[in-house]
């Protein structure tokens, strides 16, 4: 008998009553002035740098302002206009290992935890969010979500081959419970709430 | 065996012993955890539904356990038509063949491994570097360990005993950092630029699971840091090992848990990377290892199966005052504190038969539980079945034996009592020897009462 076949068997032998899967959690909708002001507030304690413009060409002008080289910056959101805009796939992530900055579209954010879903399907490959020094999130006004149980109701995590939710900068507090910033992945990180 | 001759081959309360010579460490310590469960209570009172979202969690995990044959082949399923391979190992063996196979097939000497308290359970490391095979634990808390070539003491904080002078010394003599440097957030780039170089040369990443869905065939790795992506999307072979436990049934159970993980472990509202995997890339390999290593017979335990809920959060361990008095490394079990001591008995029950010793059954472990295991109970009953297997070190079944014949006669009852306070006043510090006195070792006995309460209450009675 196969592994497979004798972990099954014994699985089926010892397991035990059938007990009914609970429903989907839902909880009353927050109205959306609201949501969107208890995002910003958890997405800056978790580190996040949240900032709240009209429209794309707003992201371009902040980022010229306040960086002023575009040499080692990927855009990968059409009409933010700063840094090299990109659109096709990238072949091999190595290539990245000392690029500054990314932008990226986010499909929604999350306000009860300042995280935003970003998936394969805007991302010209899977490692930029994680390689790039400073991540810089783009995200609709009206595609952030109270919480996780509407996250899910409104995605489907499995059509992309791969997605994320992403809560500010990389950090750890491994030596000594010290909050350190930046660990493996980008040690700053923007979102960019656009109206 | 016969119960009276049994010794355990390692012991708790020795090792606790031991880590507890240097007090101003212990002090250290019980604060440093004490610290995260105050987060963690911060985190969980913000949310009104924390005791429905705790209920629904229990019940998920109830109907994955009733089901888990079933969701293990729907598992199988999707995620083979997902373009993901998929191994089955009945114990950790097995697991660490599998895990070799891949790698040899693909001739890498050297690999990135993201934290994986399955692979600290099995032992992989130790067995890929027999065999020639190069793994850096890229988990910065477990890089610590790594390089000072001790287990995790902790599954969240792996480092958690180690103080940042220390940290600081073996980076001076591993990574070359300055000598006497131990400021965190030196020592955090450090390892940053040290691992960086690894990620960007390793052609093979394993990562744990933290939840793996029936559903989609998909499986969720949670991290602070980015290491399990870092590692991940830069090499061609990925392998993800499991228990056969962390199956879930639909994606939407993931809004449950992932609202309870971090809010339990660290006290943070979710961790910064929750990344859902489900196809490999174009030009990678993608692996999972389903692992049962006792699991199948833990769930046919009907007093402890519930400890198969467990999502790996932490919280009972920085809860427990006897862990963060004694310290992970005295419990001798990969995973350590009091989901370890109801874990640990069913793989090995002569192996880890004091375990479920080191509690005082204060309950604050099913207290924070997220998922609602009643651990404290399952210690308790995992020292009744091991009394009854005669796993029980014998001078505890003595003193029990004698206690019992005490406490159930009164004369002999009046008697002992009688002759204690007599010794006691004749001879105080006899009974604060502590090795006459066990009790009085990290106690001063009090001052004895010239009466018991039943004298003194059949004097009184009489008078009035």
């Amino acid at each position: 008998m196969s592994s497979r076949e004798s972990i099954l068997k014994q699985v089926k032998a010892n397991k035990p009553a059938a007990a009914p899967l609970p429903g989907a959690l839902r909880f009353p909708p927050l109205p959306a002035a609201e949501c969107l002001e208890k995002y910003v507030r958890i997405a800056e304690a978790v580190g996040t740098v949240v900032m709240r413009v009209d429209d794309l060409s707003a992201i371009g002008a902040y980022l010229k302002k306040h960086y002023e080289s575009p040499e080692r910056v990927l855009n990968t959101v059409k009409g933010v206009g700063f840094g090299q805009e990109l659109s096709g796939p990238i072949e091999d992530g190595h290539t990245l290992s000392n690029l500054e900055m990314a932008v990226v579209q986010g499909t929604l954010a999350v306000a009860e935890n300042g995280a935003v879903w970003v998936s394969e399907e805007h991302l010209p490959i899977r490692v930029l969010p994680f390689i790039t020094e400073h991540l810089m999130l783009v995200v609709s006004e009206k595609d952030v979500v109270n919480n996780m149980h509407e996250a899910y109701a409104r995605l489907d995590v499995s059509a992309p081959g791969f997605g994320a939710f992403i809560s500010g900068p990389s950090r750890t507090a491994d030596i000594e419970q010290s909050l350190v910033i930046g660990a493996h992945g980008p040690k700053r990180a923007h979102v960019f709430l656009v109206k | 065996m016969s119960s009276s001759t049994y010794i355990a081959p390692t012991d708790h309360a020795k090792a606790a012993d031991k880590f507890m010579e240097d007090e101003e460490r212990v002090n250290w310590h019980d604060k440093a955890l004490w610290f995260i469960r105050e987060k963690r209570d911060v985190a969980s009172k913000q949310l009104p539904e924390w005791e429905l979202l705790r209920e629904t969690a229990s019940q998920i995990k109830l109907n994955v356990l009733g089901n888990l044959d079933a969701y293990l082949e729907q598992f199988e399923q999707n995620a083979k038509q997902n373009g993901i391979t998929v191994h089955w190992a009945a114990d950790a063996a097995e697991h660490n063949r599998i895990v070799l196979d891949i790698i040899q097939k693909h001739g890498i000497q050297k690999l990135v491994k993201s934290k994986s308290m399955l692979t600290e359970e099995c032992h992989l490391n130790d067995y890929l570097a027999d065999n020639g095979i190069d793994v850096v634990d890229t988990d910065l808390g477990e890089r610590v360990v790594q390089l000072a070539q001790e287990p995790p003491s902790h599954i969240v904080l792996p480092c958690i005993h180690k103080r940042k002078e220390e940290v600081g010394e073996l980076f001076h003599k591993h990574l070359g950092t300055e000598k006497g440097a131990s400021d965190p957030a030196y020592l955090t780039e450090a390892a940053r630029q040290h691992l960086r170089e690894k990620f960007l040369t390793s052609d093979l990443a394993i990562t744990g699971v933290n939840f793996a869905i029936a559903e989609t065939g998909g499986f969720v790795v949670c991290t602070n840091e980015g290491n399990a992506d870092m590692g991940a999307h830069l090499a061609k072979v990925h392998i993800a090992c499991m228990g056969i436990e962390k199956i879930i049934p639909k994606a939407e159970n993931l809004s449950v848990f992932l609202r309870l993980l971090a809010r339990s472990a660290t006290g943070q509202p979710i961790t910064t990377y929750s990344s859902h995997f489900h196809r490999p890339r174009p030009d990678q390999e993608m692996h999972i290892v389903l692992v049962d290593n006792g699991r199948s017979i833990q769930l046919g335990r009907k007093d402890f199966y519930n400890s198969l809920k467990c999502i790996r959060c932490g919280a009972c361990i920085n809860t427990c005052p006897v862990y963060r008095r004694s310290g992970g490394h005295s419990y001798h079990y990969a995973i350590s504190g009091p989901i370890g001591a109801i874990l640990a008995p069913n793989m090995d029950m002569k192996k880890n038969a004091d375990l479920p010793f080191a509690s005082t059954l204060c309950g604050s472990c099913t207290n924070v539980c997220p998922v609602k295991i009643d651990i404290h109970n399952q210690l308790y009953q995992w020292r009744q079945v091991l009394a009854k297997e005669g796993y029980v070190p014998s001078s505890k079944t003595q003193g029990m034996k004698v206690m019992a014949s005490v406490l159930s006669n009164p004369t002999m009852f009046r008697m002992a009592g009688k002759s204690g306070r007599f010794m006691m006043r004749l001879a105080p510090g006899l009974a604060n020897i502590k090795a006459v006195n066990p009790w009085a070792k990290q106690r001063d006995m009090p001052e004895a009462p010239k009466e018991s309460f039943r004298e003194w209450y059949i004097k009184n009675k009489k008078k009035s």
